[in-house]
This record gives structure tokens, sequence and C-alpha cells, in this order.
């Protein structure tokens, strides 16, 4: 059931459930198009999430009961398919010396560290949101063999391109931050490069697929993205229906 | 030479702030800008700028800057601070100017700000505003991820910070007779968007126990310390976005008001959100200060919210000229070609009142 809830006076949520699940998500995305083609004046920004859609609004333009009345409309016959979206195929080493968390993981799947990676590369993940840090993508699903709670100590410091999961998503440091993911991999694109404008490059609703690369080449893409002479190109929507992923 | 202040000493924290970063939440980037809007908008308004123009936010110890330009106009605002305007930057000593007041210094002069009382942060505006480029709309510094200010970090000793005016406006100088920074008796927070997460002895502990605000704060967010905020259904929830001043409580039920450089989505439940109009106070509170919550509706929040705009858009109204001549006037007319350590009235730089 849709609900509204109050975010103080300058942002309120719809909410469309309380779980990470494709059906909402594609709610929220849809809902968010929406609000973003009528351009209701005094909506500020909106911010999509796993289950609900942050509207941050100036209520001196539009106050919090108008700004409900304005939306209500927009909530009705919402479509729940998930759309295609962009795809990115992202270049992940899973070597050990990238991948503290590698063997942890594969020790307590009861699988076999190249199986590991074979699963984390099997799917097409879907964006459900950005948020945390800078840039930083919620990824989902992980195939249900790699399912893990998030580790007991977290870390201060995990460096920024590290490819990690925990529960049921995968993500990618932006920046070095505090961290409590397991590290299986470390991609040597830069997710977040103040050079860019905007400086992230995901977005909810886009797909990412992981591509194993081994260290040698981990290192010659690494030093091209230090340079900025490195641009991942998403291939459009179109483009990546029924084309797979390459192994 | 392009006009600029030199950093000599950086103070505790001191990072460019405008109103910060709209429009890139769902790219995970928060809004920065100033803790303290209403402080920013008096140092703004004294020296003649739009309310909103980036000046630097100052954290409990201010800078010293020197000026390298042939004549900048500075205000600061914001609680109070000894400031000294010195001859040089080696001068040990120099005349005070008081808060809420300009001055205009010569190439060569510097600014020294000490310790901030009455408030964690102040404002020292310069007339014209920095001429550092914005990033993704806004000057404000987010330095987690170096984005915006100078170089996306806290001043260090040595940056020149390059201004827009080569020289201040011929005019006189201006103040603002006062500004009310006092703190709310009580904050008020709207409940939610997660209250339902918490027992009913939590949100009755919220609006009637007095938190202390914690060493442990920055520009991010406000720890709090007092009674343990107890979930009724655990401290996860699956994440969501965050408004400003929202308070999530993590699993230590230790509440955090989420300030400037708040994240943009979380995963603690939010019991509560202080309102918009209430924000700039609770950012100038200092560790140690007391803090109670009062639950309101969101009609009463959205009325206080267009009291505070309507205080806002008046302030430039409220700025008045500086009559007579101070020891700050004399001040304003220290350079490089001033040799004597004593100002004559001779010296003194009479410029009409303005109006």
């Amino acid at each position: 059931m849709t609900r509204f809830l109050p975010c103080g006076d300058t942002a309120l949520a719809v909410e469309f459930g309380d779980r990470a699940d494709r059906r909402l998500s594609a709610l929220v995305l849809a809902l968010a198009d929406r609000v973003k083609a009528a351009a209701v004046a005094g909506i500020v920004e909106v911010v999509p999430t796993f289950r609900s859609l942050t509207i941050h609004y100036d209520p001196l333009t539009v106050p919090h009961e108008e700004l409900k009345h304005r939306l209500a409309p927009l909530l009705a016959g919402l479509d729940a398919t998930e759309r295609p979206g962009r795809l990115w195929r992202i270049p992940v080493c899973y070597h050990a010396s990238v991948a503290p968390d590698l063997f942890e993981v594969a020790e307590r799947t009861g699988l076999t560290p190249d199986r590991v990676v074979e699963l984390h590369c099997s799917v097409v993940y879907h964006v459900y949101m950005v948020g945390f840090l800078p840039g930083f993508p919620y990824l989902g699903d992980l195939p249900p063999e790699l399912v893990l709670p998030r580790r007991e100590n977290p870390r201060t410091a995990v460096p920024a391109g590290s490819v990690a999961i925990a529960t049921t998503q995968s993500s990618i440091y932006t920046l070095e931050s505090p961290g409590g993911w397991h590290l299986i991999g470390r991609t040597p694109l830069l997710l977040w490069d103040r050079r860019r404008d905007p400086p992230a490059i995901l977005a909810a609703g886009d797909k990412v697929a992981f591509q194993p690369i081994p260290l040698d080449a981990y290192a010659e893409l690494a030093a091209r993205s230090a340079a900025g002479d490195l641009h991942l190109q998403p291939e459009e929507a179109g483009e990546a229906a029924g084309s797979g992923i390459p192994r | 030479m392009k006009p600029a202040l030199r950093v000599v000493a950086p103070g505790l924290m001191t990072t460019l702030q405008d109103l910060g970063r709209r429009g890139y939440q769902h790219l995970g980037i928060p809004v920065s800008g100033a803790l303290d809007p209403v402080s920013l908008a008096a140092a703004n308004a004294i020296v003649g700028n739009p309310a909103g123009t980036g000046a630097l936010e100052i954290a409990y110890r201010g800078p010293t800057l020197a000026v390298e330009a042939d004549s900048v106009r500075l205000a600061f605002a914001g609680g109070t601070a000894a400031i000294d305007l010195l001859r040089s930057e080696s001068a040990s000593a120099g005349e005070r100017l008081p808060p809420l007041q300009s001055v205009r210094l010569k190439c060569g002069a510097a600014i020294r700000i000490g310790a901030l009382a009455g408030s964690t942060v102040a404002y020292l505006a310069v007339e014209g505003g920095f001429d550092a480029a914005p990033v993704l709309g806004s000057q404000s510094t987010y330095a987690r991820a170096g984005l915006g200010g100078f170089d996306g970090r806290a001043l260090r000793a040595g940056d020149l910070l390059p201004l827009r005016q080569p020289q201040a406006e011929d005019r006189g100088e201006r103040r603002l007779p006062s500004l009310d920074l006092a703190p709310p008796q009580r904050f008020r927070v709207v409940l939610g968007p997660q209250d339902n997460y918490f027992t009913d002895r939590a949100k009755a502990a919220l609006v009637e126990s007095a938190f202390t605000v914690s060493p442990a704060s920055d520009r991010m967010g406000m720890r709090l310390e007092g009674p343990r905020l107890e979930h009724g259904k655990g401290y996860n929830i699956v994440s969501d976005g965050i408004a400003p001043g929202a308070i999530q409580v993590p699993g230590n039920g230790l509440p955090i008001v989420l300030l400037a450089d708040r994240q943009t989505t979380g995963g603690y439940p939010k019991i509560a959100t202080v309102i918009a109009a209430d924000l700039p106070a609770l950012g100038r509170l200092a560790p140690g200060a007391q803090v109670t919550f009062e639950a309101v509706g969101i009609a009463i929040a959205e009325a206080e919210h267009r009291r505070l705009a309507a205080r806002l858009a008046a302030l430039p109204r409220h700025v008045v000229a500086v009559r007579g001549a101070s020891a700050v006037d004399a001040v304003a007319l220290l350079g490089s070609n001033l040799v004597s350590g004593v100002v004559s009235a001779h010296d003194r730089h009479w410029e009409p009142p303005y109006d």
C-alpha cells in the first residue's frame, strides 16, 4: 500500500513497501519519471530508493498538503514492470591481492573461489539506488548461493574500487570509506571521478554486468583510469536486449 | 596580481560554503552548504552580497588571512570572536573589529579571527564573493568527496583564495545593529518518517528528556547523548532517503541529527525530523550544549519556515551605515604605504555614510 511519510517540512517520502524488491523498485522509478515530467513548481529533487521515492521540496512554493494533492494523480496506474536500463559492463579483478575476502566468502558459502567469481559474474544486476557514499550503487540481486550477512567487524578503510557483497546485494566502493561488506574484487574504473560532470556514472534503474579480468589487465586499466584516459560507455537499453553477457 | 586572500593560518576547519548543491542527491551527492544560513545571510547582507553568496564557514577557531588585492571589504557574522585587524600578517596586535560590521582592508593588511563564542560556526563574507568555480552548481565544500570550495577541502596555510573584485567599492562601512542567534527554547520536530519503529517510551523520551551535544558531532551529523531511544522492531530499515534535520537512531539508541553534509540515504530508522526553521540554530550549538525537543505538526513547521524566510529577506533592510570615525575606519586605511604605528586623525579616510 502506498503511503506518504512526512520527513520534516522540506521532504516527503512516497513509500510503496518495506522490502528491496524489483517490483517496488519499478514503481519507485516510474513515479520518479512522472514527477520529473510533471515539473511541479517547488519540487527541488527526487531520490529513488529501494522502496520509496523521497521528494525534496520548498514548502514556500508548494506546501505539504498541496504537494500531496499534486502527487495523488501521478500515483494512479503506475506500471510495476521493470524497464530496460542502460547496461554498464564493469571489469573486475578477482585476484587475491585485490580481493581480501574472496577466500573467506568461498569458505563460508562452501564454494570454490572460482565458483564465487563465476556466480558473481553470472547475473545482470539492477541498480536499485545510489546512496551511502557519492555514487555508491546498491546492486541486486545476488545469486542466492552468495548471500551472507555483513562482516562482524567493519573495516575502517575500504579502498576505492572495491567490489563487495553483503546480504542480497553487491556494490562498488566509489571512495575510500569505512565499510562492512565482503570485498571480493576490485575494478580499475573510477566510479567517482571529480573530473567528470557529474562525477558519478551509475544511476537508479541502470543495469550492471561484471566481467572478470586478470591482474595485469587490472593494472593497465587502472593506470589509464587514473590518467583520465578510460571512459566507460553504457549500452543503451535496445542494444543490450538479448546480447547476453560475454565471459 | 590576481586579487586574493592568502591563508596565513587556516583555523580549525574553515571551508567555503553557500546554500548547498541541489539536484544530485539521486547520485548520492550530499547537499552540503552552510550549517547556519542565517549568519551566512547576515555576513553577506553587511557587505552587500546576495544572501546565498559563498563565504568562509569558520568552525570553532578562525583563520588568519592576508590581503593580496588592492583592497577588500569583509564582514563577520555568527556568534562572537576576537577579530584583529593587523597592519601586516606578522603584527602581533591590531585593532578590533566588532562582529556584524564591515571593514575595508588594503593590500598587505591581515585579519585574524580567534576562537568563536556563542556559536560553533561563523561566516566571513567578502564583498563580491570568492572566485571559486561552482562544482555541480554550488561553491559549497564537501570535503569527503573533494567537491567544491577551494580544491574540495578545508583551508590550508599558503592557500590563495581568489576574489571576484580586485578592490572594495568606494563607499562607507556598514553594520547590522543586531542579529538574533538565540536558540529556540525547544527544538521543534515533526515525527516520522519511521516513528512507528520506536516504542511509546522512546517517543516520550524524545520530547521529555534533555540531550547533550556530543563532541563527536561534525558537519554531517550532530550526535546527542542522553537517554537511549528504544527500537520497537529492530534498528535496520530498508535504506531510504534522508531529509535535512532527520533524527536517525542507530543500534545504540543514541540519536544523530543529520546536518548539511548528511548522507543522502540511510538504513537506520528516523524517529523525527527537526523543522527547517530550527536547523540554523541547531547548527550553531557547541558540544556540551543541552537540547530538548518538542513535536509539532507540519502546519506549524511551515509557518515557522515562512517566518524565517521573511526574516532573512528583511536582513538587508536592517543594515545601516557606520557613522563617525571608529577605530575600524582608521584600520581601513592600513596598507603597505603606511609606516607609522600611530594613525593620526589626518590619516582618517572619511567616507560619507552609505544610503
